[in-house]
Parts: structure tokens; sequence; C-alpha cells
């Protein structure tokens, strides 16, 4: 009924206009301010994407309105709920889960267009165009590798799987053997039958394999860059299919979402000093390789909540150092309490965050402004790295390699070069730690060994607790 | 002459990866974990692909198949549409309270 009035350019406009709220979407980001704002334009965008596109409907039957209605509202209570549920410990968690949906519904999509392309236009003389048939089949592939990698992403940060690289012997021969299959029966669908479901069935197979196979190598402190990585595969897969579709919407929308994740890994990247290709390989982060065989004899002072709230109590400025050990403990509540403590006896407390800490960019700043920590006092790296050497304390609660002196003076450390947060500077560095193990980049930290340093060995949680208790 | 349509996706494409290069190298650090889950709601504008599926008069058997499949296709992006956008207001939220008792 309303195939008439929607004429071929007004769709294509109003694709186009979701494609700019998409944008400005994004671009409210640039402030918490005008962020929300910015959140309500991006569902503005795909409301005006999904009415268009109910609109352009060949089958506007009620009963086909009502199955498409009904399948929204499936999802839509799913989604809904999750979004309420999840913990912002576990936000991780959650983007590798509603990435894994977008990979998802990327394969099943292309699926949808190769069982009946005659609807989406696609086809030439009873075949499909070869066109629209290499971008489908290059939707599935990385749809497919998004769905499968976000999936073990999500298992293993939501500990079902261990975090730990899981190195299987030839690996990369494997995954080369597998990615030349993908080929082989790619080409084999293009010279031959075009319409060969069974062919199209062992491409999506293969390549669900080739996600799992390149993120399980992938250790848990490289997961920052993997989830980037994934959310960047989620953008190009909905752009491929954008063009198998020939949808502005689509197209824009995966190149937007493509670059932001692109640039995320970039800049994870830099902040550990590791290459985008290094990361890819994998095997870094396994815990306990070399390190333990070691034993330390160093001399390490151990301090009681007492000791540390006498010294924070006596200094005026302190730098608090969160890290995933924070997390973790679900400690930003209890921390939060102890620097309002000292606040009100007119210490200065500030917090610097290094790129990399926890689990996924801006991870730390999540958890810090649920615990109502007010951003202004919240500092990157660059920003603070300075004022180290003028604080009378650097309280360290659950990070450890972001703040290991061996970056900078080991050249055999596997971080070294990697930015760090210089809490040695400081007067005094309280290290709050559940013991002295080792970070997950598995190497020894010299900071437990030196002069100025306390180590407070407890869970972050309780030890916040006791020492807001002792101020 | 025509352009063809590979070559009209593929300017507005390369077009919006440069405009996506600028727009989130403007995102404040602070930001990330948002512009993550917001980018992903978007990214799930890949329902329209799964309505154009429900909403084509098909027949056969991949017809049928090509139904089901689709139907999946729109729970799994209304999934990631919702959880995406109100996890994205949920953190938000917490950006907004403080800013208040900042001020």
């Amino acid at each position: 009924m309303f195939n008439d009035f929607m004429s071929v350019d007004l769709t294509a406009s109003l694709y186009l206009l979701s494609g700019v709220f998409f944008i400005l979407a994004i671009r409210g980001l640039s402030s918490p301010e005008t962020a929300r704002i910015g959140n309500y334009l991006g569902m503005s965008g795909m409301l005006i994407a999904f009415t268009v596109t109910i609109l352009n409907l060949e089958d506007n039957s009620l009963p086909n309105l009502i199955l498409i209605a009904s399948g929204i509202s499936i999802g839509g209570l799913i989604g809904t709920f999750l979004s309420k549920k999840v913990a912002m410990t576990d936000m991780p968690q959650m983007v590798a889960a509603l990435n894994s949906m977008g990979g998802m519904s990327a394969v099943l999509v292309a699926w949808a267009a190769f069982l009946s392309p005659a609807a989406f236009g696609l086809e030439v003389n009873g075949y499909i165009a070869t066109a629209s048939m290499v971008e489908m089949l290059l939707g599935i592939l990385v749809g497919a590798v998004t769905f499968s990698g976000s999936v073990i992403a999500f298992l293993k940060l939501q500990g079902l799987m261990k975090s730990a690289p899981v190195i299987l012997p030839l690996r990369h021969v494997i995954s080369i053997g597998v990615f030349s299959t993908i080929l082989v029966c790619a080409y084999l669908i293009l010279a031959g039958s075009q319409n060969d479901q069974l062919l199209f069935l062992i491409i999506s197979i293969l390549s669900l394999t080739l996600g799992l196979l390149l993120i399980i190598p992938i250790g848990g402190a490289d997961m920052p860059v993997v989830i980037a990585v994934l959310n960047s595969y989620s953008g190009f897969a909905a752009a491929i299919i954008g063009f198998t579709l020939n949808n502005l919407a689509l197209v824009i929308t995966g190149a937007l979402v493509g670059s932001s994740g692109a640039i995320l890994s970039y800049i994870m990247c830099v902040a550990m000093n590791r290459s985008f290709f290094s990361v890819i390989m994998g095997g870094f982060g396994d815990e306990g390789t070399g390190g333990e065989q070691v034993k330390e004899t160093r001399p390490v002072k151990i301090g009681s909540a007492d000791d540390a709230a006498f010294i924070l109590k006596n200094a005026s400025s302190v730098i608090i150092v969160p890290g995933y050990g924070m997390a973790v403990a679900r400690a930003q509540n209890s921390l939060k309490e102890m620097v309002d403590k000292l606040k009100e006896l007119g210490i200065k407390v500030t917090y610097a965050i290094h790129p990399v800490a926890g689990r996924m960019p801006g991870h730390m700043n999540v958890l810090l402004a649920e615990a109502d920590v007010p951003y202004d006092d919240i500092y990157e790296l660059t920003e603070i790295n300075s004022d180290f050497a003028q604080a009378d304390v650097a309280f360290v609660i659950g990070a450890n390699d972001v703040t290991n002196p061996a970056a900078k003076s080991d050249p055999n450390s596997p971080i070294f070069g990697m930015p760090i947060l210089e809490v040695e500077n400081a007067k005094t560095v309280l290290f709050v730690k559940r013991s002295l193990g080792i970070g997950y980049a598995g190497i020894d930290n010299d900071l437990f060994y030196q002069e100025n340093t306390m180590m407070l060995l407890d869970d972050a949680k309780k030890m916040s607790e006791d020492i807001s208790t002792s101020i | 002459m025509d352009i063809s349509p590979l070559v009209y996706y593929g300017s507005i494409f390369v077009l919006a990866i440069f405009v996506g290069y600028y727009v989130v190298w403007s995102v404040t650090p602070a930001l990330h974990t948002p512009l993550m889950s917001v980018t992903n709601a978007i990214s799930a504008v890949i329902i329209v692909g799964a309505i154009i599926a429900m909403g084509t008069e098909s027949s056969g058997t991949s017809g049928t198949i090509s139904k089901i499949v689709s139907f999946f296709a729109l729970i799994f992006a209304s999934i990631n549409i919702f959880g995406g956008f109100l996890v994205t207001q949920r953190m938000l939220e917490m950006y907004k309270k403080k800013a208040k008792k900042d001020v």
C-alpha cells in the first residue's frame, strides 16, 4: 500500500539521513555532556531506517507484519533485559556478546539473500550476479569470523573458558589450510553452479571455524584489542551486506563502525607497545611462563590497612591507579568511599588511567563513573604522568603491568617499550594486590621491591573498606 | 551512462570511512566503552536486510528457509539494537549524575 508512495529516491535519502544520525551519535561522544543527545540521535537514526524499510515492504499483509513485529519484540525483550541486568564490571563480555549477535545476523541475512536472490534483485538471467555473489561470500566470511570470535572472547571474559592462550600445534598451518579451503569453495561457487547450497554451507562452517582458531590463542591481557578488532569486523560485515542490498544506511554505518573499531585497536596496540600483527598471532599473556621458576628473594615491605591509612592521612596529594583487579573485586564503590574520606581531610586525590587498564577500552572510566567519581578527577596517562613526581602517594589498586618500570629499563622484558604510569616517582607507593604473584604479562614487577613501596596484600574491596575504617 | 552500483556505493563507503576516522578520533578516551556499545548498536542496522528478506513474497522450499533464516536474523539484530542502545544509555546516565553534583 505504501510502496507507491515511497519513491526510490526518497527511500535512499532517508537511509542517508539515518546514516547522518549515526555519525552524530558517535560525534556526541566527544564529551559526556553531548553524549546522551548523541545516543538519542542514534536511536532516531535506527527508527528512521526501520520505518523506511517497513514502508517499502513488498509483502505487507497483516500476518507478515505480525511476524516481523514478534521477531523484533522477542529480540527487543532479550536485549532490554540484558542491558538492564549486566553489571558494569561485565561490560567487556556484554560488548562481545552483542558483537556476536551482529556477526550472526550478517551471516543469516547473507543466507536469506542467497536463498531468495530474486527478492533482493540479485538475479541476472536466473543466476546470482557475480559481484553480488562475491559480496555475499565476503559477508559470510567476515560475519562468521565475528560471530565465533566474539563467542570465544565472551567465554574467556566470562571465565567460562580459561583466559590463557590455547596454542594448538601447527595452528598457523591449520588456519591457513582452513582459509585456503574457503577460497577454493568460493572459487567453485563463482566458477560453476552458482546456486550450490552445499558449498555455501561449507564456507559458512569453515568461516566459523576460522574465527574460533583466530581467537583461542589470544590471552586475557590482549582482550581489549580483540574486542576492538571484532567490533571493527562486525562493522565491515554490515557494510559488505550493504553492498549486496544496495543499502546506503548499511554501507555508511558499516564504514563508521569498521573505522571506529580499527582506531580503538590501534590505540590499544600503541598503549601496549605491541604490533597489531603480534596481537593477532596470539600466544601472549600466558600466565605463569618463566617468571615462576626464579624465586624472588629480595625483601618486600608488607603493610596493614592501618599503616596505609596513616600514610594516606598524612599525604597532601594522592594519585589512584585502578586496574582490572579493582573490577574483579568490584572495589570501585569502597574505593570511592575511601577517597571521599581523604577529600574531607583536604587531601587532593586524582585518578590515573592507563589506556589498557581493564578488559576493554575505557573500562575503568565506566566503573569509576558507576561509583560516582567526578570525571574531572580522572586523567589519562599522558596528562598525569609527570604529576607522580610531585605526588605523596601513588595508590595502585588492581593494576600491575601498566606500572612496571621494567617496561622502561629492561630491554628483555616482554613489555619493554610499553608506556607505563610512572608511579615509582611518587614519594610512597601503596600497592594493593591479592598476592605477590605476577601480572597478566607473566612477569615480575620491580616496583614491589622498591624502598618506597608498601604492599597491601588483600582483596581490593576489603582493603579499601579497612583503610576507610582506619581513617 | 549510468554509474555501476558497486562504484556508487564504493565511493560512499570510502568517504564514510574518512568521516568515521575523524569523528572517532574526536571521541574522548573516557567514553571509549560507550563508543563500543553504541557502534555495536548502530551496526545492527543490518536489521533492514532481515526485514527486507522477511517482507518478500517468496515461494518454494528455499523461499521458506530464507524466511526462517531472516526471522532469526531479525531476532539477533533486535537484541543487538536494544541491548546496545540501552546499555549505552545506562552508562551515559552515570556520567550525567556526576556532572550535576560537580557543577
